[in-house]
């Protein structure tokens, strides 16, 4: 009988062992969500990211600045003589860039003696339109010190040249306001910084002309040529930052939002600032979005006035007409209305035939491209000349400091959505992590150091490449519709269907237990019982 | 600057206006018609049907990125560049043709959705550009064309030949869509308008209003864009996009019962005014039946008449000029007026139409039959049948019957792709030879197939949709003679009807089906996962009881007579039993 007991036990305790150490984690392993592994330390080392820009300054010294042992000591011996000839710093830049042909991001500063003609009276720094400066060594210089002194002396100016020409700390936490809180108090800068369109691998441009009143005017545009001649070359130059595409299209009927008001004094129709926020929106619905693909737009609309509000100006905030008669919206495009009256008297026969001036248009228009793509034209420090634009409309220095920024940026929102990520999927454990996503994590990570090493290494081309590819793949990471599936099938639910299973089961198998244990307690005490 | 500004006003002086161009550069040509065509119909319901049509020249079969939109809507250039698409046809309709009652349909189409593509031989992955478009038309139109795939979508081999230029006509370039399900309602309209180059501003838009439109028997709407040529040698090409909208208003439900019908009555608006970009803008009404106004009368009377041969009948229409100033009176504003004289009188049959229905009892197997009409008083023709019937309704394509007048029809062309599970549908076309005066019966039988429960729709008892049968014939036309002798022409030639009048093309549709699928309790998985939880629960406890209990013989305890008797024994002091 006894032995049938400890039989009963064995059999009980058999079960209670089979069903923990094989079933439990069984149905643990098939039940359980994919996860595959990802690089979490790599990740969390990314939250606190520590950047470091560094910028290539080659220092040419310019014969006459330096004494001859100072020039002993200079590591490299490049001093040169500036061209002779040359009138301008104009032309000396040119020739200044067939000399060297510096990479992109660094940046190389000319020293000229304080007796040099090359620059006006009151500059002191000339700023060309390839990677150079032209920096006028201090009066105060004497021939004689030594070469330290001379460095220490030029190190605070460099440093100016280098902010405006490459990167300065404004800049740097502009591109960062995602993750970086911005301080409060200068709203001018704030503003300043939510004009350009966030960083993107591409831009789509649309050109619209709103003609609201078709019976009267039929206006006629030569936007191809137009972009051809004007867009095109700015385009062409900041390919390296994204890929651009450019259309255009002619709406009808195309109304504005506002009302204008008749000003009498002036017999013209005016449009007040404070109104111009509500413009838009009518005319956007007309719009469209891009079919074809997904990157953000940037909108310019011409707006030709119907013949019975025409003339229309824009007023600013002071009741001042606007020259250009145009503004712009940060992040969404531009608009400029081209009144049409004066090309036709009071007798015309409508619809009157209109040829746009496109020169005039564009001229607004690229300034607002310029703006918005974020090419800053901020005011340089006294003293400072900066060499007029080219034919290009952008400067090789300007390109570099836009570079400079997008590649922070990417850098900084690549990493928001990496982590963001990856706190999303530590947080809910029901979301499935399939190979490609772990794959699409473990490249932007890379990417993203590589792009952190190279940036700290100052090259700004891999960098800003290394960037693109790490915000392109942890979007589309970030974005796989796969990481859905199953958010939204809670755990209690699994656990309603199991119990059924599971509470008959273990019922049985708790009780035998518990009857096992205070059987084996009964029977120590007994034997203590017995030994007292 | 100032002065590139003087040079370019001096040149602007020496050319004529219209002409400033960019040297070099050719200039694009852009058209725009619209059209209104209204048929007064027997039944006393009116037939209207809009057509809006833009031609856009440019040279896209070299493939170069054309970016600059004026008429052609911006939105559909893009999709056409992007996909390479070569010709695009979609539809939405909502409610069906009688084709008995109403006549032929200017555009027949299917109810609810249709999508039909051809791609140019230069994509290589024509699924996955398919499945992209449909995402972006699905976006475009706000319709629910993203449910489109591999399971609704057939190569038909012979059906849809590309309407515009271009010999290619391998059908690995086509797709053929239908989603019979699809509701069409105000917002699937307001996309379509927006792609007008006036919108719903200016001419014949205005009268497009939706509450109106959509309070009808039938109405359709749809977009066709295809290659064509812009002269008769053919030398320059051009897109042209139709957009058509046709709708009938019922006698009963719009009229209230009075055969009068007149602009403001259908639309609620009257016309004032032209598009100003369209090159031509009228309005066509059907006075065929009604020569010398005995039927009908139309008021504002207008002394231009059109002839044309349309779906092979003379037929004779009213012409209202919008562009001439004329037209619109002294009040300034045109309102058609229709009122009916007599109501008999009746319509021409139809040459050819069919009809569709599911026979069979039970949930397991059942019989799809097709009815084609051929009422042709002695001509036989061919008819190309296309079907295309969703996986989970498995063809027995052995018990495929062709009849006509009790006598086998043995069909000269059969081509059937089997259906894959999950993944591709039945598609079956048929060349069939229609005799004379004759219904001709398509017989196939199915069964019914088990789908998994996250198959089904959201509403599985009202049953799954199967798409419309698709039957494209060269009908013989009933007027043989060449009416147009304006053409050049030797002598010899044009004394016998040219043979390209002698038949016209007609595509009918026929109804969709419905089906019930067997439908599953969808509490079963829960309730089944319980019960089998129950057993296992059931049979695991009594096994462990048996292994885990030790069984002994024990004393039966003393009844409760005894018990009783036992504790009165205690009171009374007795010793107990």
């Amino acid at each position: 009988c006894l032995s049938e007991r400890r039989r009963g036990q064995l059999a009980a305790l058999s079960i209670a062992a089979v069903v923990i150490i094989v079933g439990v984690p069984l149905w643990w392993r098939t039940t359980e969500t994919y996860r595959a592994w990802l690089p979490v330390n790599q990740i969390n080392e990314l939250a606190n990211l520590q950047l470091q820009l560094s910028a290539d300054v080659e220092v040419v010294f310019a014969r006459g600045t330096v004494t001859p042992e100072q020039q002993k000591k200079v590591p490299t011996q490049v001093v040169i003589s500036l061209c002779l000839f040359c009138s301008s710093p104009l032309e000396a830049d040119l020739s200044l860039h067939t000399l060297s042909e510096s990479p992109c991001g660094s940046l190389v500063v000319y020293v000229i003696p304080e007796s040099s003609t090359l620059l006006p009276e009151d500059v002191d720094v000339y700023i060309g339109q390839r990677r150079t400066a032209l920096l006028r060594i201090g009066a105060q210089m004497r021939v004689g010190r030594t070469l330290e002194q001379l460095l220490a002396h030029l190190e605070p100016r460099i440093k100016q040249v280098l902010q405006v020409m490459s990167f300065s700390h404004t800049d740097i936490t502009a591109a960062l306001s995602d993750r970086v809180r911005l301080s409060p108090g200068n709203k001018e800068s704030i503003a300043d910084s939510m004009r350009a369109f966030k960083s993107s691998p591409g831009y789509e441009i649309t050109f619209s002309l709103l003609n609201p009143d078709p019976k009267s005017h039929r206006v006629h545009w030569d936007i191809e040529g137009a972009v051809q001649t004007y867009i095109q070359p700015l385009l062409t130059k900041l390919a390296p930052l994204a890929n651009f595409s450019i259309d255009s299209q002619t709406l009808y009927y195309a109304m504005l939002g506002v009302n204008p008001r008749y000003d009498s004094s002036r017999s013209a129709y005016t449009l007040n600032s404070d109104s111009l926020a509500h413009v838009i929106n009518p005319v956007e619905a007309r719009l469209g979005s891009n079919a074809a693909s997904s990157n953000p737009v940037l909108n310019f609309l011409l707006y030709v006035p119907d013949a019975h509000h025409s003339p229309l100006h824009i007023h600013d905030h002071k009741k001042q007409e606007v020259l250009s008669n145009a503004f712009h919206s940060p992040r969404w495009g531009g608009i400029m209305v081209y009144n049409v009256n004066g090309f036709y008297g009071p007798e015309a026969v409508f619809p009157v035939d209109i040829n746009i001036n496109m020169a005039k248009v564009m001229g607004v228009f690229l300034a607002q491209l310029r703006l918005l793509l974020g090419v800053q034209s901020s005011a340089p420090p006294p003293g400072f000349l900066v060499a007029p634009c080219s034919s290009t409309g952008l400067a090789d220095w300007e390109l570099d400091r836009l570079m400079w920024s997008r590649t922070v940026e990417n850098v900084a929102t690549a990493t928001t959505t990496i982590t963001s990520l990856a706190q999303l999927l530590d947080q809910i454990g029901n979301i499935v992590i399939n190979d490609n996503i772990a794959q699409q994590v473990s490249s932007a990570v890379t990417s993203l150091q590589l792009a952190v090493a190279e940036l700290e290494a100052g090259n700004l081309g891999f960098a800003l490449q290394y960037s693109k590819e790490a915000i392109l793949a942890s979007e589309r990471a970030f974005f796989d519709p796969s990481l859905l599936h199953l958010l939204y099938f809670p755990d209690d639910q699994k656990f309603a269907i199991y119990i059924p299973l599971f509470l008959p089961m273990c019922v049985p198998i708790l009780l035998s237990l518990l009857k096992i244990v205070s059987e084996a307690r009964q029977k120590r005490r007994e034997r203590q019982a017995k030994k007292d | 600057f100032v002065f590139i500004m003087r040079c370019n006003f001096r040149i602007v002086l020496f050319l004529p206006p219209g002409l400033y161009k960019t040297p070099g550069r050719k200039m694009q040509i852009w058209l725009f018609y619209e059209e209104l065509v209204i048929r007064p119909l027997h039944s006393g319901d009116i037939y209207a049907s809009f057509q809006f049509r833009t031609v856009w020249e440019t040279d896209f079969m070299r493939g170069n990125k054309v970016s600059h939109y004026r008429l052609f809507p911006k939105s559909l250039g893009q999709v056409i560049s992007k996909f390479s698409v070569r010709e695009l046809h979609i539809s939405f309709t909502q409610g069906y043709w009688r084709t008995m009652q109403w006549g032929q349909p200017f555009q027949p189409s299917p109810p609810g959705a249709e999508l039909w593509v051809w791609f140019q031989d230069s994509v290589t992955d024509v699924d996955g550009t398919w499945k992209e478009l449909t995402n972006v038309l699905s976006g475009i139109f706000c319709a629910s064309l993203n449910f489109i795939d591999s399971t609704n979508t057939v190569q038909p081999s012979a059906s849809f030949k590309p309407l515009g230029i271009g010999n290619e006509t391998d059908h690995r370039f086509l797709r053929y869509a239908t989603l019979p399900r699809e509701i069409v309602c105000t917002e699937n309209l307001t996309p379509w308008k927006k792609l007008l180059p006036c919108g719903s501003k200016a001419g014949l838009a205005v009268l497009l209003k939706s509450e109106k439109l959509f309070h009808s028997s039938f109405h359709s709407q749809a977009v066709h864009i295809r290659p064509v040529c812009q002269d008769w040698q053919c030398k320059t090409t051009s897109w042209e996009l139709r957009q058509t909208l046709n709708v009938v208003f019922d006698l009963h439900n719009s009229a209230q019962g009075k055969r009068e019908w007149s602009l403001f009555k259908m639309f609620s608006r009257t016309l004032t005014e032209a598009c100003p970009l369209a090159s031509s803008s009228k309005i066509y009404i059907d006075i065929t039946d009604n020569p010398q106004g005995e039927q009908f009368e139309v008021s504002p009377a207008t002394p231009l008449l059109s002839q044309a041969v349309v779906l092979g009948d003379r037929r004779t229409f009213s012409v209202y000029d919008l562009t001439q100033q004329i037209t619109f009176g002294t009040v300034r504003s045109l309102n058609l007026l229709i009122r009916w004289k007599s109501s008999e009188g009746d319509m021409l049959r139809p040459l050819l139409h069919a009809e569709r229905y599911v026979a069979g009892y039970g949930l397991q197997t059942g019989e799809i039959h097709t009815l084609m009409y051929n009422n042709h008083p002695y001509r036989s023709f061919p008819v190309l049948l296309l079907d295309s019937v969703p996986w989970y309704l498995r063809l027995y394509i052995h018990t495929l019957t062709v009849t006509s007048k009790g006598k086998d029809n043995k069909p000269s062309y059969i081509h059937y792709q089997p259906s894959k599970d999950r993944l591709r549908p039945h598609l079956l076309e048929m060349l069939v030879q229609l005799p004379p005066n004759s219904v001709t019966e398509v017989t196939v039988q199915f069964e019914r197939a088990l789908l998994k429960w996250t198959e089904y729709t959201p509403d599985p008892n009202h049953g799954f949709y199967v798409g419309s049968s698709v039957i494209s014939s060269l009908v013989p036309s009933i007027v043989a003679m060449d009416t147009n002798s304006t053409r050049e022409r030797p002598l010899f030639s044009s004394f016998f009807p040219c043979k390209e009048e002698s038949s016209y093309f007609v595509r009918v549709y026929t109804e969709p089906l419905l089906v019930n699928l067997p439908t599953p309790d969808f509490s079963m998985p829960y309730n089944v996962i319980c019960l089998t939880c129950t057993v296992v629960a059931v049979g695991y406890g009594s096994l462990y009881n048996l292994l885990t209990r030790s069984f002994q013989i024990e004393e039966p305890s003393p009844g409760l007579a005894k018990r009783i008797a036992n504790i009165i024994r205690k009171m009374r002091g007795v010793p107990p039993l």
